[in-house]
């Protein structure tokens, strides 16, 4: 029957039609009720989500007098009192002065946040690229190269996830120690690609092991070696897992405060990284509010970017074209 | 342009699934072979032992003369077109193409030259650009064959290349591909599991079924002598009729009874008929070879008409005895409806018996003559 034909009334149809129609009104009615009740839900989760993080903003251009004296969201009755002051102190160094033994009043300038910046640059952009390198070419074998014990040893590498990595900061330690590596960045790098690697794999092997086999076995009949056919097919068909990992082990490094304070203290305040400096912001008794704010935000820019320079890889739309489907 | 020569192959997977046993297929030079049979029949398991993608269990692979059972793929020199394509989704067109060579390290000149001529043939000039995803499925499996070109290979393999394509365009690119292969003069192996695709295609076919190989032969004479009753009924479509009927002897003569109806057999084979009287046999007819009788005198399969599937040049009768059904491709003339009462006039000269338990053929099959 064509779509004509049933729309074509039928005699003596009237009434049903209209107590059909009048059903349909209703359905339809309840259909936008529970949209707009799923939308509200939504709305609330994303305000109580990201009201936080409007107040530190707020906070961050505010007076330190006005920051304990009243709360952010009054800060509209009064915009002569935002300024960026905050924001020059934290990334210019904070003034310190104090009266010496002799009376006189001494000024000096505090440490910036543009050197730990670089320190965290130091250590994240390192600890992201080595566990990705290394767990893309562990996830290819465990993929597509046939050996003993290929499967154990997947399994151990999935239970590794379930390991928290505090039990293993003092044995490290320990270890680097004697190694020499305390207080490096590479003790860092190597600390962070450790305990990034059994995510990194498991993601990495779930997704190369759902790309067409077709693919390889062509290229290995077109001459490539396994090799080849990692560097030139796998990994650039694998951007999607690789970005996401980027993504998930830049911020968990970038914004890391533990493994940096146990393996870089060592280094001195010279190798600080943002997380430290922002410790050291909030003051001894976290009364430096409006400076922790600013330097929050500092921090934050660099993770905003990352994120939205690789969201497009986000998008599994790689694959499409290559294979039916 | 080479031969491939399959001596007692086997599959074996871990776990003992036995994929292909005793394989012995004899791929002429510049042959376009068939590999047909149902899916699990191991027909592709075979093509890729031949491409190096699966390891051989036992036998023995030759080609171009050379055993090859431990040469990797790329070392084989044989390129391989897959069902899904199998392009690389993140380079364009050409540098599909120009993978395989510049891995070679071909001169730069010479690759563009190859490819300008393969993508010429297969009429895809204007596509070298574009990405897989911006292509059609006709598009992308031609740039896969153009793939396999420019290779300059001994061996094409084919697996189920047509099959992920909607049925115009695969009568389509069936015809480009048989027109390929003379133009490239090359060996050709092709699988499928459409009947159809192997009789158009192959120089000849081979028959595989649950791992084991039926029948190897020229798509005739597949048609015409068939060893088992599996190869007659995959070969032809609509497919032979089987019915199942008894021998009897009746006053000196041999006689198959269907129970409502009986016949007897041609003179060519009562011989071997003999050996069967009192039991059970599969009779079996094609379609064409049971025509409607126009009143006259013969022998008669009476029967009921069950569905009527008219083609424009023919039609398909689907008929019934009380028991068993069959199917004849008659005229177009008449205006069958169903429940209609029908006679066929068997050609008994044409029939097949099968032996119920062996399912093979019971006249014995001649070999094929050598063209």
């Amino acid at each position: 029957m064509s779509a004509a034909d049933e729309r074509a009334p039928l005699p003596g149809a009237d009434f049903e039609e209209a107590a059909a129609v009048s059903r349909l009104r209703r359905v339809s009615v309840r259909k936008v009720a529970g949209r707009l009740l799923l939308n509200a839900v939504l709305a609330l989760v994303c305000a109580a989500w990201t009201l936080p993080t409007l107040g530190l903003l707020v906070t961050s251009f505010r007076d330190p007098d006005m920051v304990s004296r009243s709360g952010w969201w009054t800060a509209a009755r009064d915009p002569k009192g935002l300024s960026l002051d905050n924001y020059r102190t934290v990334l210019a160094g904070q003034d310190w002065s104090y009266v010496d033994s002799s009376g006189k009043t001494v000024r000096l300038r505090g440490e910036n946040m543009l050197g730990a910046f670089g320190n965290s640059l130091a250590v994240t952009v390192p600890s992201v690229l080595i566990p990705i390198l290394v767990a893309a070419f562990a996830a290819y074998g465990f993929a597509w190269l046939k050996f003993p014990g290929r499967k154990m040893l997947f399994v151990g590498i999935v239970a590794l996830l379930a390991v928290p990595l505090q039990i293993a900061l003092i044995p490290i330690l320990r270890d680097y120690q004697k190694a020499g590596l305390n207080g490096s960045f590479l003790g860092v790098w190597l600390a962070h690609t450790g305990f990034g690697l059994p995510l990194a794999t498991y993601l990495f092997y779930n997704y190369i092991s759902t790309l067409p086999r077709s693919i390889l076995e062509s290229a290995f009949i077109d001459g490539a070696s396994h090799y080849t056919c990692f560097t030139r097919l796998i990994l650039p068909l694998a951007m999607p897992a690789l970005a996401s990992f980027a993504i998930f082990q830049f911020l968990w490094v970038w914004n890391d405060l533990l493994v940096a304070l146990v393996f870089l203290s060592g280094g001195g305040r010279a190798m600080e990284v943002l997380t430290q400096r922002l410790l050291a912001l909030a003051g001894t008794r976290g009364q430096d509010w409006h400076l922790l704010t600013a330097g929050a935000f500092v921090s934050m820019l660099l993770p905003l970017a990352v994120f939205f320079g690789l969201q497009k890889h986000f998008v599994r739309g790689l694959l499409a074209g290559s294979v039916k489907g | 342009m080479a031969k491939v020569e399959l001596r007692n192959i086997s599959k074996v997977y871990e776990g003992g699934v036995k994929a292909v046993e005793n394989a012995n297929i004899v791929v002429e030079d510049k042959e376009f072979v068939v590999f047909v049979g149902p899916s699990g029949c191991g027909k592709s398991t075979t093509l890729r032992m031949v491409a190096g993608l699966e390891d051989i269990s036992s036998g023995e692979l030759y080609i171009d003369g050379d055993l090859v059972n431990d040469v990797p793929p790329k070392d084989r020199n044989i390129a391989m077109v897959f069902q899904n394509y199998a392009l690389y989704p993140h380079m364009s067109v050409y540098e599909n193409m120009a993978f395989g060579l510049k891995i070679r390290k071909v001169d730069k000149a010479e690759i563009d030259r190859r490819v300008r001529e393969a993508a010429r043939i297969l009429d895809i000039e204007g596509l070298l650009d574009r990405k897989p995803k911006a292509l059609s499925g006709g598009q992308r499996q031609r740039v896969a064959v153009g793939r396999a070109i420019v290779r300059n290979p001994k061996v094409f393999l084919f697996d189920e290349p047509l099959s992920n394509l909607d049925a115009k365009l695969r009568v389509q690119m069936r015809a480009e591909i048989i027109e390929l292969h003379d133009r490239l003069q090359a060996t050709m192996i092709y699988v499928t599991h459409d009947q159809v695709e192997a009789m158009t295609m192959g120089d000849r076919i081979v028959v595989m079924r649950d791992g084991f190989v039926q029948q190897i032969g020229s798509p005739l004479y597949l048609y015409n002598s068939p060893v088992n009753k599996f190869v007659a009924g995959f070969i032809g479509s609509p497919p032979m009729n089987f019915l199942s009927v008894k021998v009897l002897e009746e006053g000196g003569k041999l006689v198959i009874d269907e129970g409502s109806f009986r016949l007897h057999p041609d003179d060519a084979h009562v011989g071997f008929l003999k050996a069967y009287v009192g039991k059970e046999v599969v009779f079996g007819i094609r379609p064409e070879d049971i025509p409607v009788a126009e009143g006259g005198k013969g022998q008669r399969i009476p029967a009921k008409v069950t569905v009527v599937e008219p083609l424009g040049a023919e039609i398909h009768l689907y008929a019934s005895t009380p028991t068993q059904s069959m199917v004849a491709r008659t005229s177009p003339q008449h205006h069958w409806r169903t429940n209609d009462k029908v006679e066929f006039a068997p050609l008994m000269e044409k029939a097949r018996y099968f032996d119920r338990e062996t399912e093979l053929s019971i006249i014995p099959v001649a070999e094929e003559k050598k063209s």
